[in-house]
């Protein structure tokens, strides 16, 4: 099992908190470079997960490599040799970026004869050079964030983790963010990007769903797109919106109808079959029906897809 | 001033100034009843100040605000009657359960005690939260809180919500389950005026202000949006996305190249001359890729293309 290749390596990790089962003897082997996305609802068993693999919670039964470290054995190795950054909680808003720096230097422990070439590096890398002395509360979310990396990789350490990085942050700065990270990939650096965001899943090389404590489904985002949707998905123009929904709930062949701004999402078995039978079943039912398509469904759709509404919202709160 | 108003919420070239920074930058647009209007934008972008500036928590420098027929500014307390305004942060009170949660903001709110019991039960039933009447708020999951705090802001039937970014932090489940109860509350006729930072989520309203530093980039429905981009979006799938990306990033007839976990997303001039001056130039490079295909527009896509080719921006 030690395969050089990879950076993360997790064989039928197990976390129980008395009774209730947090994760699931779940396994996963991620490549050194690879981008990799770990996507599930709240109390999924996301964020246990993640803390294994920082080293910060023992797993109860199974195991866990990070870098080559195991997590139950050699915590400490595993924490020297992660980043570990979120864009809301890393950065001590009223110091200045300069200082931020430092902190996280003494942090990580950067020995001191790298010290200099680490914090250059880090100001380079975040474009911030020549912001050293500006207050961090004061930078634009874009700037902010990219410190925040800095900090985070200054003991270059080859595994980063990512809490949902760039939430709020704009679509420009947002992409520049995303360079750099695909950059430290290409590097060698392996990155785990955990978030809610469907804008972000698109990023990763692979995604793998949590859901209940058990990895539901893996792969690329356009694998996930084609093979893990159940069912195929239909775009419907109608009027009245809300009826309509009403009347497709009871409708044979449809699985789910929600409104979707000025129209209807259908996940239905068979499009092309579906669309003469839901124009039918819609006119019967005294509805104007517009236009009618197939549609690739997002990342949101398919997630949602394969995660229950009801189910979820006990399991979580459970 | 209690005539019935042609929209439910306008804004009219709302300002708002705070020491070095024009926050909102001479805003004007309106909201109809029953209509979802989302104010759509990054953080910085205005967001919140426009919202306060319509709850009238806090008066704008130029311009006026009238929510349900009623100045903001001149007439606040009949404004409120008809208004809820949803912070970023609702003040849920932890250690009370879900009941009596409601139970607190109906009373802030004069809901009266025969109407109270019909009215939670029937938010509580689409919200999906029935069975949670006992517990305890701060045990709720993020997305739970979100609706509860929805919930207690609905006692008292507003015609008018305002919502500072709902959604954040909530995963696509229970954004779900949120979106519907706001399509429910819309064919009752309430106008919905709600912000968020995730462009995709602007789709799901009617219509959609896009904003960007203070001021109104666009004004439409998301179809007409995307038609507005008057640009191919191409988007590439490959097993080897970095080296498509160099092979592809100096063709001709690219404004915007993104690098995507599995290929490429591409904004061009014309995809349909594009697409196989593409696939030759991967195919003579031997990168392998399975297709290149043409796709909607993002709203992403529009926002930087208008930031990109007019403000601007700091990186």
């Amino acid at each position: 099992m030690p395969d050089a290749n990879n950076s993360v390596v997790i064989e039928n990790l197990l976390k129980k908190f008395g009774d209730f089962v947090a994760v699931d003897r779940i396994n996963l082997a991620i490549r050194k470079g690879e981008v990799f996305g770990f996507l599930g609802p709240n109390g999924a068993g996301k964020s246990t997960t993640i803390r294994m693999l920082c080293g910060l919670l023992t797993p109860t039964s199974g195991r866990a490599q990070v870098a080559g470290y195991d997590v139950g054995r050699e915590p400490e190795s595993v924490r020297q040799n992660i980043g570990y950054m979120s864009q809301k909680f890393s950065l001590y808003n009223d110091l200045k970026v300069i200082e931020n720096i430092r902190l996280f230097a003494g942090l990580y422990s950067v020995p001191s004869n790298q010290l200099r070439e680490r914090i250059e590096w880090a100001l380079e890398m975040a474009n911030l050079k020549g912001q050293e002395n500006l207050i961090t509360g004061t930078l634009p979310g874009g700037w902010k964030q990219r410190l925040a990396l800095g900090c985070a990789v200054l003991h270059k350490p080859p595994v980063i983790f990512l809490d949902e990085p760039t939430s709020g942050v704009d679509p420009i700065s947002r992409r520049q963010f995303w360079d750099l990270i695909q950059h430290m990939a290409e590097e060698g650096v392996t990155v785990f990007v955990t978030t809610h965001y469907m804008e972000e899943a698109e990023y990763c090389n692979r995604l793998a769903l949590i859901f209940r404590g058990r990895i539901v489904a893996l792969g690329t985002p356009s694998e996930l797109k084609q093979k893990s949707m159940q069912g195929e998905l239909l775009l419907v123009e109608c009027e009245p919106l809300g009826s309509a929904v009403e009347v497709l709930q009871s409708a044979p062949d449809v699985m789910d109808a929600a409104v979707f701004g000025n129209a209807l999402h259908l996940v239905v078995r068979d499009a092309a079959a579906a669309i003469p039978q839901v124009q039918k079943y819609l006119s019967d039912h005294s509805i104007t029906v517009g236009h009618i398509e197939k549609i690739r469904p997002s990342l949101e759709d398919v997630f949602v897809s394969l995660t229950s509404t009801h189910d979820s919202e006990k399991e979580r709160t459970a | 001033m209690t005539e019935q108003p042609q929209s439910a919420i306008i804004a009219e070239r709302l300002t708002k100034s705070f020491p070095g920074v024009r926050a909102v930058d001479h805003l004007s647009f309106d909201v109809s009843s029953g209509e979802i209007f989302g104010l759509v934008g990054p953080d910085g972008a205005g967001k919140t100040t426009t919202l306060r500036m319509l709850a009238g928590i806090m008066p704008p420098d130029e311009g006026t605000a009238s929510v349900a027929g009623f100045n903001v500014a001149r007439d606040p307390e009949g404004a409120k009657h008809h208004l809820s305004y949803m912070p970023q942060r609702f003040g849920l009170y932890e250690d009370l359960t879900v009941d009596e949660n409601i139970r607190f903001y109906a009373d802030l709110f004069g809901v009266r005690k025969s109407e109270r019991e019909d009215r939670s039960t029937q938010l509580l039933q689409a919200a999906g939260m029935a069975e949670f009447r006992k517990r305890l708020a701060g045990k709720l999951s993020g997305g739970m809180k979100q609706k509860l705090g929805l919930v207690c802001a609905l006692t008292h039937r507003p015609k008018v919500i305002l919502l500072d970014e709902p959604t954040t932090g909530v995963d696509p489940v229970s954004r779900r389950d949120f979106w519907r109860i706001l399509y429910e509350l819309a064919s009752e006729g309430v106008a919905i005026l709600t912000s968020t930072a995730y462009l995709d989520e602007a789709e799901r309203c009617h219509r959609v202000a896009l904003l960007h530093q203070g001021k109104l980039l666009f004004c439409d429905t998301p179809a007409n949006l995307k038609a507005k981009l008057g640009k191919g979006v191409l988007s590439v799938t490959s097993s080897d996305p970095r080296r498509s990306r160099d092979q592809l990033e100096h063709a001709a007839g690219i404004s915007s190249l993104v690098l995507t976990g599995d290929g490429l997303h591409v904004v061009v001039d014309d995809a349909a001359r594009r697409i196989p001056e593409f696939e030759a130039r991967l195919n003579s490079a031997h990168v392998p890729f399975d297709t290149i295909q043409q796709v909607t527009p993002t709203i992403e896509d529009l926002f930087v293309n208008a930031v990109s080719s007019g403000a601007s921006v700091h990186a």
